[in-house]
């Protein structure tokens, strides 16, 4: 599946991956919160797509099951409970997940070589294979999103389901939607989509309705239609302007430039050191080996028992 | 030109590159990082249609299986999704749909016919055959024992109220229909689907 998406950011790297495919669409997926009945058929969806299954877990007093993200739960559903001014209580309910976003901090503070992948497309994807586990990412994610799995410790989190977007589909969780809550197209369609949702909603009264779609983090490939986004924070924490963490920025921006350049440094006074003083000397033991351990040396090429002398 | 490279300045030339090489580990240079989109785990996959167990809704599902049906291969269902081309759902699944394939594979699925005799803990598997010729004979029994054919009035009737039915949900209509008369002619009162959720 190599190069079969234009791969437009890789964590810690410097190299410029291919980049020719450039006429690929942007995609996006719409939560509408305002459709949401929290059925939690998205949640089932992307477990038996992914192969996940998460442990059964214990009641809470809340719908919320699981309670959080977990590393086999990529999305869940997050019911809050809140009392307007007038005295009504409002239940908002949303998918919680990445947000694939343009800029994503996950990607920024990862430091090992290809473990997160940006494509053309807009998704963000985790390259299993060559996460180490630090963790990094959960730190630089804005939203809170990428669990250590206790298994392998290993880092992960929604997909987009790239395999099927890849193959021409749409991701588990809106194909399964009843509701029509969750929708997929390219991100200009589903702007439109937004827009026209939004209307609707002033239409019915929520003056406040408005399209999560944050450009602190350069714009999200998950976007969710709130009938209050003047209040994004009422949806379970949904931060109202996302950022990466400074200390990310820090990490990346100059702590790192300086202690690579310590490290070099170091090497290169190890060479200089050698190339004044030489090596270490330690005086070189002979040892003795019986005739039969010598195997015939036509079959070995060298012979590997001997002592490695200089005069070789 | 030639160089004279002796055996020791050889593994040093080597050990130079590992270092450099532990260097790139650390971020310092490049590895070819390779594309993580999974293998699309329906491609060959043999695809059924059909129709959702649980609710009267009857949403439209496609069942993928392993294997192209030949005759060496058994089937085993790995996947199953809405089917877009249901004039019900269009793809659709609840969260129960969604979940079907857990519900396919699980232990606890009936899938024969089994009886647990008056008195005993134990169920024990019977053929189809015992089981609809012992059901019709509860029937049987119990409607000759109960029927109720006049009211006190006199009125004439068809009442047999100590046993109900309970239907599928899943049916078609005309399913339904034939359902519905055949219970009734019985004189069946109690009669009830699980047509909701």
């Amino acid at each position: 599946m190599n190069n079969s998406q234009n791969i437009i950011a890789r964590s810690a790297t410097t190299t410029t991956p291919p980049q020719v495919r450039s006429h690929v669409d942007e995609v996006a997926k719409l939560i509408d919160v305002s459709k949401c009945i929290g059925c939690k058929a998205c949640q089932v969806a992307c477990m038996e797509w992914n192969d996940l299954r998460d442990d059964v877990g214990e009641c809470h007093g809340t719908y919320d099951n699981p309670t959080d993200l977990t590393a086999n739960s990529w999305t869940v559903m997050r019911f809050s409970e809140h009392e307007t001014q007038e005295g009504n209580l409002e239940w908002l309910i949303r998918k919680d997940g990445c947000m694939h976003c343009a800029e994503p901090g996950c990607l920024t503070a990862c430091p090992a070589p290809g473990a997160i992948v940006q494509y053309a497309n807009g998704i963000v994807d985790f390259n299993s294979e060559h996460c180490i586990g630090c963790g990094y990412c959960i730190t630089g994610c804005p939203f809170d999103i990428p669990r250590i799995s206790a298994k392998d410790q290993k880092s992960y989190k929604c997909t987009l389901c790239s395999d099927r977007v890849n193959a021409g589909m749409e991701p588990a969780c809106v194909k399964t939607c009843p509701t029509n809550c969750i929708e997929f197209g390219t991100k200009e369609d589903m702007l439109a989509r937004a827009e026209k949702r939004v209307g609707d909603l002033k239409a019915l009264g929520f003056r406040d309705a408005g399209i999560y779609d944050p450009a602190g983090v350069g714009g999200t490939h998950v976007m969710y239609v709130l009938h209050h986004a003047n209040d994004p924070n009422r949806y379970s924490g949904l931060p109202k302007d996302p950022r990466i963490s400074p200390l990310v920025g820090a990490w990346k921006g100059a702590t790192k430039p300086i202690m690579s350049a310590i490290i070099g440094i170091t090497a290169f006074a190890g060479v200089i050191h050698y190339m004044t003083k030489g090596p270490k000397e330690e005086p070189e033991e002979q040892a003795e080996h019986g005739q039969d351990d010598v195997p015939p040396p036509h079959s070995l090429g060298y012979d590997a028992t001997r002592p490695r002398g200089e005069d070789r | 030109m030639s160089i004279n490279v002796t055996r020791r300045q050889f593994f040093k030339l080597g050990g130079a590159g590992l270092a450099s090489s532990s260097l790139a580990m650390m971020g310092f240079a490049p590895e070819p990082a390779e594309a993580s989109i999974r293998q699309f785990k329906l491609t060959h996959a043999k695809e059924t249609r059909n129709t959702c167990t649980y609710c009267s809704v009857g949403c439209g599902i496609l069942i993928y299986s392993k294997g192209d049906g030949s005759k060496n291969v058994e089937q085993n269902v790995f996947h199953i999704e809405g089917d877009p081309d249901h004039p019900v759902s269009r793809g659709s699944l609840c969260p129960k749909g969604a979940g079907l394939l857990d519900f396919v594979h699980s232990k606890g699925r009936l899938e024969y016919p089994q009886v647990r005799e008056a008195g005993s803990s134990e169920w024990t598997r019977i053929s189809w055959d015992e089981a609809l010729n012992r059901i019709a004979r509860h029937m049987k029994d119990d409607r000759d024992a109960n029927f109720v054919q006049r009211t006190a009035q006199g009125e004439t009737v068809n009442h047999w109220t100590t046993t109900g039915f309970l239907a599928a949900s899943g049916s078609s209509n005309e399913a339904g229909y034939i359902t519905h008369k055949v219970v009734r002619n019985l004189g069946m009162v109690a009669f009830d689907n699980q047509a909701r959720v």
